[in-house]
């Protein structure tokens, strides 16, 4: 052994922290927004290893710089796209609002994120399953689930498709290609992995996409999902939604600053590509790129969509507490809303009056369906059965709950 | 029938729904060119083929997971968990989402997952090979754990246990594996041959879950006991020369509550075996259930055997198996108030 003394400077432990907290100037100067060259779109089957600069960069459309990404959707696409991102907002603007007026208890916005949710929800096939993260109402409203079902289930009301068992919007509707949700985040990354092996297994042509946010990469079900996606080739795409912020923990407590989340895919033999998440076509045309990969059997990719929170995470926190509260209008992705509204707009698709005469009817459609849930009951007016608690817990109920119920005298 | 160890019958089980469920497929570390650690799934990759008997990353959350995923899909997997004793990073994976998804989903979606495990101790395995973790998963809402004590039973609960709808958590006690263990010291080791419970038929029979199995009829005692301890059980009450009357639970979830009040209300006393250590050990359930259904009926005081409240240490691995010293002495004691 050396002594090496006096030479050794002291060590130091690294604590990162944001660029900006609440009364700081707001600031993404950490983030690498690629304002550089335009990027290729590759062949989805492409060997990996020819692959590698994507982790780096960002796929962009809107902004005109990756042109070769264009999905080439046509305007009616594009109006359903806006639709369902606009009725996202409204409907979860209003149940916000339910939540503050003391009708449920707990209630989460994807404000700014709409994109991510509703982009692949039309892209992806019906025979494909989405394992979400609660920010993905979106899926569930772009796919034509009724907002007053969504409300009973945030109500825990007589009418609960999840018969007052689960936390608001923790949804399960398989028919809609969204499997159930869980407030313990990460736990069902790998479950989309099994399922697209399952799928593989059987000689099916469904495939599985998955996603997680920024924060739940640091689980170790992240890390496992991607082991078992790489190492048997599953027809799943893993996504990561990075919006910047796990409640009040920057991403920079995530993963070390300077490297992208995108770029994790390398080590695990897998695509990895990193995406405008508030450009609609940029989300479309990478979740379809990662799909038609995953469709000719060469396996899995893991995508990155950055965005921001724009948001609280819930209703149980204010972000002007941890961050500054202008740091949304500094977002120097805009808003998925507002991009592809533009969008439309300048291919002479939409206009002003259009947007506000859809809006108009998509209050109008959001009114009813809380009408309709609210005859039903709030919170604590209208809940299901008791007896539906001790369903469920197996598919033949055991002398225990039989025992219980009885106790309970339901 | 043919005489088949544990290690045989399982792969029996394991071979007899390969062969006629599709949908079934095994994997897991080591278990598939090279047949598992302990030779469980040997043979069943190079009959059935890759895809259906195949090697997993060392990742038991991944692995639990994977498994969920397939079955939600409608596949009936059967991954194995190399030792009981790796089951903990798996263990969200089967509390939060395989135990909860029947429930949280209404039915929409629900894992018909059996993880077999080989638990228990008496192979010198040191604390992290030898452990009994079946309480902490008795205590899960959502889950079924079933462990078998003899080859005929680990067939055909194994095959209910793939068959059933809801998770289900085999524990293999390990050192039955190769022979009826009894604790006993100093004498020679017994294969499973000439045991009655060795004859297995090759082909497909399902012992059900949550039904126990009386193995020894008596007046005086009962005594609960599941695994391994059933054999160290017997050799206990043949020491004692009490009357007691053995009940083999066979599954700890669901739980066979009705054989069991019948026999205590019957002998009046109780006696239960268990390996795990003791605090907050599923005995502790037995005795409650037993108190709450049977108090009226007891002439004494409940009893509980099982490892002490420390880790499973490598060294005094035979003071701190129960065995049937302990057992007679707990047969004594019950029978102290004739």
């Amino acid at each position: 052994m050396v002594d090496q003394g006096s030479r050794q400077v002291p060590l130091e432990l690294h604590i990162p922290e944001p660029v900006a907290r609440p009364g700081d100037e707001a600031s993404f100067r950490h983030i690498n927004f690629d304002e550089g060259a335009a990027i290729r779109r590759p062949d989805p089957c492409a060997p990996e290893p020819d692959l590698r600069e994507f982790p780096f960069g960002l796929v962009r459309v809107l902004s005109g710089k990756s042109a070769a990404w264009d999905p080439g959707l046509d305007a009616d696409t594009l109006r359903r796209g806006l639709q369902a991102m606009v009725q996202t907002r409204l409907f979860e603007e209003r149940m916000f609002r339910a939540h503050r007026q003391g009708k449920t208890s707990f209630f989460m916005k994807s404000t700014g994120e709409e994109a991510i949710a509703v982009a692949p929800a039309l892209m992806l096939d019906a025979q494909d399953m989405c394992f979400p993260t609660y920010r993905m109402q979106g899926w569930l409203i772009a796919r034509g689930y009724p907002l007053e079902t969504m409300i009973n289930q945030i109500y825990s009301n007589e009418k609960d498709p999840l018969k007052g068992r689960q936390l608001p919007i923790l949804y399960s509707a398989r028919d809609y290609g969204f499997y159930s949700l869980s407030g313990n985040v990460g736990s069902r990354f790998g479950h989309a992995v099994g399922w697209a092996m399952a799928s593989a297994y059987r000689g099916e042509t469904g495939i599985a996409l998955s996603m997680i946010g920024d924060g739940t990469t640091a689980e170790g079900d992240f890390h496992e999902a991607l082991t078992f996606a790489g190492v048997y080739r599953a027809p799943v795409i893993l996504a990561i939604n990075n919006n910047q912020w796990a409640i009040s923990t920057f991403s920079g407590i995530a993963t070390p600053e300077g490297t992208t989340f995108a770029s994790k895919a390398i080590a695990y033999g897998i695509p990895g590509l990193r995406v405008d998440g508030n450009d609609f076509l940029a989300v479309w045309a990478a979740t379809q790129w990662a799909a038609e990969r995953a469709r000719a059997n060469k396996g899995a990719t893991l995508i990155e969509f950055v965005t921001y929170r724009a948001a609280g995470h819930s209703t149980s926190d204010d972000p002007t507490k941890y961050r500054p509260a202008d740091e949304a209008s500094h977002w120097p992705l805009g808003d998925p809303v507002e991009r592809l509204k533009a969008h439309l707009v300048e291919l002479g698709e939409w206009s002003e009056e259009r947007h506000a005469q859809m809006e108009a009817e998509l209050v109008d459609h959001m009114r009813t369906a809380q009408r309709a849930a609210e005859a039903v009951g709030t919170l604590g007016k209208s809940k299901p059965p008791a007896a539906e608690m001790f369903e469920g817990v197996f598919k033949v109920p055991d002398w225990r709950v039989i025992e219980q119920r009885r106790e309970l005298g339901v | 029938m043919v005489a088949m160890n544990m290690i045989q019958a399982i792969n029996s089980a394991l071979d007899v729904k390969l062969t006629e469920d599709p949908d079934t497929l095994v994997f897991g570390e080591d278990v598939g060119y090279f047949g598992g650690v302990f030779r469980v799934t040997e043979g069943l990759q190079k009959k059935h083929g890759l895809k259906r008997c195949f090697d997993a990353p060392i990742s038991e959350g991944g692995i639990i997971a994977t498994a969920i995923g397939m079955g939600a899909f409608g596949l009936r997997p059967v991954p194995e968990i190399q030792f009981a004793d790796y089951i903990l990073p798996a263990f969200d994976q089967l509390v939060s989402e395989a135990a909860r998804l029947r429930y949280r989903s209404n039915g929409e979606f629900w894992a018909p997952i059996t993880v077999r495990s080989p638990y228990g101790g008496g192979i010198f395995g040191g604390q992290t090979h030898s452990q009994s973790p079946e309480a902490i998963f008795a205590h899960i809402t959502g889950l079924k754990t079933v462990i078998p004590s003899t080859p005929y039973d680990a067939k055909g609960l194994l095959i209910s246990a793939i068959e059933d709808d809801d998770p289900v958590i085999f524990l293999e006690p390990k050192r039955l594996y190769n022979g009826p263990f009894d604790g006993r010291q100093g004498v020679a080791l017994k294969t499973w041959e000439g045991d009655a419970t060795a004859d297995v038929p090759e082909s497909r029979y399902t012992v059900p879950l949550g039904k126990a199995a009386v193995v020894r009829e008596g007046s005086e005692a009962t005594v609960l006991a599941y695994g391994t301890m059933v054999h160290v059980a017997r050799a206990g009450i043949e020491d004692s020369g009490v009357d007691a009357e053995l009940i083999d639970l066979r599954s700890i979830v669901p739980l066979d509550i009705d054989t069991i009040v019948e026999s205590v209300a019957k002998t009046g006393r109780c006696v239960i075996l268990h390996e795990a250590s003791r605090f907050g050990g599923f005995g502790g359930e037995l005795a409650a259930l037993v108190q709450e259904r049977c108090f009226w009926a007891l002439k004494s005081p409940i009893e509980r055997v099982a490892g002490w409240d420390t880790p499973y240490p490598h060294a005094f691995e035979w003071d701190y198996f129960p065995g049937p010293g302990r057992m007679a002495k707990a047969l004594s004691r019950v029978m102290e108030n004739r």
